[in-house]
Order: structure tokens, then sequence, then C-alpha cells
């Protein structure tokens, strides 16, 4: 990846303040587009933080984002999903008594217009979610409950949502905590698709290995600052232990 | 970096339930029906009278009464909301209709003038143009409502109050405003316009019931609504995670007025069905109907924990508590027994919904 490309998300400064309690501050960084970028960080090192900032879940106290050259102010997730970003939450922010399709298009449905009136196009719906479910080699049936399905499956129902977006940068927030190591591998498989279709990717976990398989550049976090900014190839996995607990102070 | 893609994608380790353990056959509308059948059987048995087209015409009518409400009332159960208001908001949307319908018609009141004449004898009121009165006076009814029903979905949805105190409130409010605007008398429609009244309200349509007629148009309407619009999958959707709701995108603030605005205006064209065939809206009218409409809903299968619930299971519901009520007095069984039985099939009706869920 070389910095003379045009940068996809560019932050400058970026802190914020809860109350008395210092989250983050004067963090830079910059992603560019197909670039799998892994940040990590101990617990309360601001990596959730940072994830909702860009999101736009709530504001920066001090700083700037730019994205795609423009800067950007978010007041709403919503703002954010239409710039490109997209999140696939810790908790999936799924509705379980909801099937995948209707779970994948939920506040995006696809609808025919009848006169005044516009109903949902099940079908239209429940082939491209069948298509993308097939690109990302789950085995999810589309009209399938998320109550009766397995933690991989509901993985694959959020990220489905992302690519039904043809997002920019997608954000993914400890996708291979809660699965199994085959649906691990499917899902870092899936964020190695996202890369060749030109999509930024970053990658929140705590799971070493997964971050060193995927990622292009690592980021470290401590204590609200930026500790680390490197290719991963020039970084091993413990030296990034050593920067998350601060026995080494940076690099 | 190439890792080995895995196998293509197949369903062979997820087979699809046995028909009796999906769709209706698996969900509490499926065995309510059951039991209602079993309850009809019985019924038949008990009494030669209970099947008589004229018993099942006074059945269709009965539940009617209470099932528009209640398919209202599955809205805001489904967004794992509830609605204590609806009984206080029938009684004042029948008052409000009556006594519009009653003052247009009396000439020399406010704006009377507009709609009815005295005939040349001095004594007869004539209406200027029929059936306007009674549309004017229908829309008042159902006018209140709306404002109930904003209220409570702003409350809700936009102060973050519980539903629950928020509607314990209203039901309050709205009882009382009853009793204010007609002097605790309740009131009676009236004028040139009260024929047509009484026919859309009581009248019947080859032997079927006018308000059975209305309510299957709105439980169609209802099922389309739920199913078939993105409105729906919205309700859904707030009632099974209302947070991934907000996070998706879902306008939640906006969804949740619309179902509390639905179920006011339900119980508002229940309560003017109820008055036009009453013939009054007396001030202690449908007290404590909202327990009856919730109860419906319940049997019928919606959830108060939100997520589930539809329009066939808040009929079948109403169905099922009315052919009680009819079967025990046809059955010559002391009337007053018929509450505690509501109150059993309640509990009965959630527990083998509740062993059912365990068990698969």
């Amino acid at each position: 990846m070389t910095s003379s490309a045009q940068s996809l998300l560019e932050l400058k400064g970026i802190g914020k303040d809860f109350g008395a309690v210092r989250a983050l501050e004067g963090v830079d960084l910059t992603i560019y587009p197909g670039e799998v970028v892994g940040i990590m960080g101990d617990n309360g090192a601001g990596k959730s933080t940072l994830v909702k900032i860009v999101a736009g879940n709530f504001p920066a106290t001090r700083g700037e984002i730019r994205f795609e050259g423009e800067p950007v102010h978010f007041r709403h997730p919503i703002d954010a999903r239409e710039v490109g970003i997209e999140i696939v939450y810790q908790d999936l922010a799924l509705a379980d008594n909801l099937t995948a399709t209707a779970n994948v298009y939920l506040a995006r449905e696809v609808k025919r217009r009848f006169g005044p009136i516009a109903l949902l196009d099940h079908k239209a719906m429940a082939n491209r979610t069948l298509e993308i479910f097939g690109e990302l080699r789950s085995e999810t049936r589309p009209e399938q409950l998320i109550r009766q399905m397995s933690g991989g499956q509901r993985q694959a129902v959020a990220i489905a949502r992302t690519r039904l977006a043809n997002a920019k940068l997608v954000m993914m927030d400890e996708p291979t905590a809660a699965i199994s190591v085959r649906q691990v591998a499917q899902v870092l498989n899936l964020i190695r698709n996202l890369r060749e279709q030109g999509v930024a990717v970053m990658l929140i976990s705590h799971r070493m290995p997964d971050v060193f398989a995927v990622s292009d550049r690592i980021i470290v976090l401590r204590r609200g600052e930026k500790k680390a900014d490197k290719p991963i190839r020039e970084s091993s996995p413990e030296e990034v232990t050593a920067l998350i607990t601060g026995a080494k102070e940076a690099a | 970096m190439s890792v080995p893609q895995e196998a293509p994608v197949s369903y062979a380790n997820i087979g699809r339930e046995k028909w009796w353990r999906r769709g209706i056959f698996a969900s509490q509308v499926g065995y309510v029906t059951v039991a209602l059948v079993a309850l009809i059987v019985v019924m038949r048995i008990a009494s030669p009278y209970f099947l008589t087209q004229g018993n099942l015409q006074n059945v269709a009518q009965n539940f009617s009464f209470i099932a528009i409400s209640a398919l209202g009332a599955t809205f805001v159960i489904i967004t794992a909301g509830i609605d204590l208001s609806v009984g206080s908001m029938m009684c004042f949307s029948a008052m409000i209709t009556s006594m519009v319908m009653t003052s247009l018609s009396t000439p020399g009141m406010f704006g009377a003038d507009l709609f009815v004449h005295l005939a040349a004898d001095g004594k007869t009121v004539v209406a200027n143009t029929p059936g306007l009165i009674l549309i004017v006076s229908i829309l008042a009814g159902v006018g209140v409502a709306l404002i109930v029903g904003l209220v409570n979905g702003f409350c809700v949805a936009v102060l973050g109050l519980s539903p629950f105190v928020t509607t314990l409130g209203t039901l309050s409010i709205v009882r009382g405003l009853g009793y204010v605007v007609s002097n605790g008398r309740g009131s009676f429609p009236g004028g040139p316009d009260v024929d047509y009244y009484y026919a859309l309200t009581s009248g019947s349509l080859f032997g079927v019931p006018a308000p059975f007629i209305y309510l299957v148009f709105f439980g169609a309407l209802m099922a389309v609504v739920l199913h078939h619009t993105a409105f729906g999958r919205h309700v859904f959707a707030i009632g099974g995670n209302e947070k991934a709701a907000e996070m998706t995108g879902v306008n939640v603030a906006g969804t949740k007025i619309a179902v509390y605005v639905i179920c006011a205006l339900a119980a508002g064209v229940q309560g003017i069905i109820i008055c036009g065939w009453l013939g009054s809206a007396p001030a202690n009218m449908a007290i404590s109907y909202e327990l009856k409409v919730i109860a419906a809903a319940v049997i019928g299968g919606a959830n108060l924990a939100g997520g589930v619930g539809g329009p066939l299971g808040a009929i079948i519901g109403c169905v099922l508590l009315e052919v009680i009520r009819n079967g025990l007095v046809l059955a010559q069984v002391n009337s007053y027994l018929q509450e505690t039985l509501v109150g059993v099939i309640i509990i009965a009706a959630v527990l083998i919904d509740r062993f059912r869920s365990r068990v698969s």
C-alpha cells in the first residue's frame, strides 16, 4: 500500500472524553481502499470508542474525520452508512424472531409499488440473500429464523448485511470471537474477498492469529493513544503483545 | 495468500423441521384453533341450540365487538408494548360520535344549521345532505382516538416512558374526560342520520353481522401490513430486538407512535360500533375491556415480551372467549364462572406454548 494513493478514511487528532474519562487522545490514522487493518488493544484501550466515532454512534470531542478526502461529521449511524461505512457489531444486532433475509434487508427492504402502496418483494430479497450466502460459503437458509441459527450463521447474516450495501469500509468488531474453527476460516476468507473487491476492512479483534492471518497493517491502541501503526510483516505477535500490555512503549 | 476454499455450500446438516413442527401447526394459533374446534364439538353435544344460525350470528357479532380492538392491540403487543387505554378509548370515541351527531342534528346548536333544517311542520328535523352528519360525527370519534394514540405514542416512543404506566394514565384520563363531557350520564346518538348509523353497526349483509364484515376486512388488511410491508417488518423487528432495529436504521420512534395510533383508532372504531349496537354510549361502557382485548391477543399467541403475534391469533382468541361465554350461558352454567374460566384459559394457553418451546 502506498501512501500516495487516495485515502479512504483519515482521522486527525481524534479525542473523546466521557466526563472526566479521556477515552481517546490524539489518534491519527489513515485507511486506504482495499486494505485490511487490524486494530488491537486491551480492554479499555479505546477500540470500541474509535469504532463508534467512525460509525457515527457519537461524535468525537476533538479532531477531524475525512472520508474520501472530504471532511465529514456523522451525527447518526445513518450518516456514516450513507457515505459507505458499515459495521458488523459484536452483538451482531439481529432480530432473532425474523428470518435471515428479513435481517439482511432490515430497514433496506426491497419493495414493489402498486399505485400508492409498496409491498415487500420477498422473492427478490430471498434470491439476493441466497446469492450472498453463497459468496460467503455459509450454510444458511434465507428463510431460516435467526433464533434457530448457530453463532457462525448469525455472523454470516451480519456480514451479508454489509455486502448488500456495497460498503467501501467495513468495520468488524470481534467477528471471530464466538464461532467455530471452520467458521473462523470462512470469515477470514470473506475478509480477503472484501479486500479483493477493493473494500477496506477494519478488524477489531482480540485473537492475534486471526489478525495476523488477514491484516495488511496493524494498529495498536493503549490507554486511548495509538502506540503502533506498521505493516504486519514488519511486526510479530510477540511485539504486538508487548505493545498492548505496555511492556514496549511504542513502535 | 491463498487458503483453499471449502466445499461448496450444502445443506446436508440442516434438515427441515417435520411438518407438524413448523408453520401454523407449531404455533399457538394452531393448537388454540384445535382447542376451539374441540370446544365447539363439546358445545354442540351439550346444547342443540349452539350451532343454530341465530346463535352463530350472535356469536359472530359478539366476538367482533372486541376483536377489531384486539387487532389494534396486537400491533402494540408485537412491539413489546401494551395499551391499557383501549376500554376507555372505546367509550370516549362512542360518546364523542353520538354527542356530535346529536348536536349537529339539533337546530340552533352551534354549526347545526350547516347540516339540518326544520321541515314545513316545524318539528321534523331534516338533514341537508343525508349521511353527512354521520360521516362528520364518526370522523370526530375517530379524531379523538387519533389524538389519544398520538399522546400514548409520543410518551412511549419519544419521552421513553413505560407503555404500562403511560397507558394506565390515559386509561384514567380518557375515562375521566368521558365523564366530564357527558356529565357522567353518557350520551345517545340521535338525529336524522341515526338510522344509517344503526344500519352500519348492528345491521347485517346476507345474514352476516356488519361488525364481522369489518373484522374480516381489518384482519386481512392487518395480515398484509404485517407480512408484506416494510412497516410490518419493522414492527416485528422492534419487538424482537429494539436495539438492533435502531442500529440498522429502522425508524423506531415513528414505528412505535404508529402502532399506538393504530391501536387507539381500532379501539375508537370498536367503540363506535358497540355504541351503534347498544343504541347509546353509557359512561361506564367498555370498562375493563382492555383486559378482554389483551387476554384475547395473548390466548391467540401474541407474546407480551414482543416479536410474536398476528391477526388470526387475535381473532381466534376472541372467538374462543365468546364461545366459552356463549356456551356457558346455553349450558345454563353460573355466568359468574365465565371470568374464572377465561383466566384459566389464558394461563393454559401460555403454559402450552412454554412447554412447546422447551421441547423443541
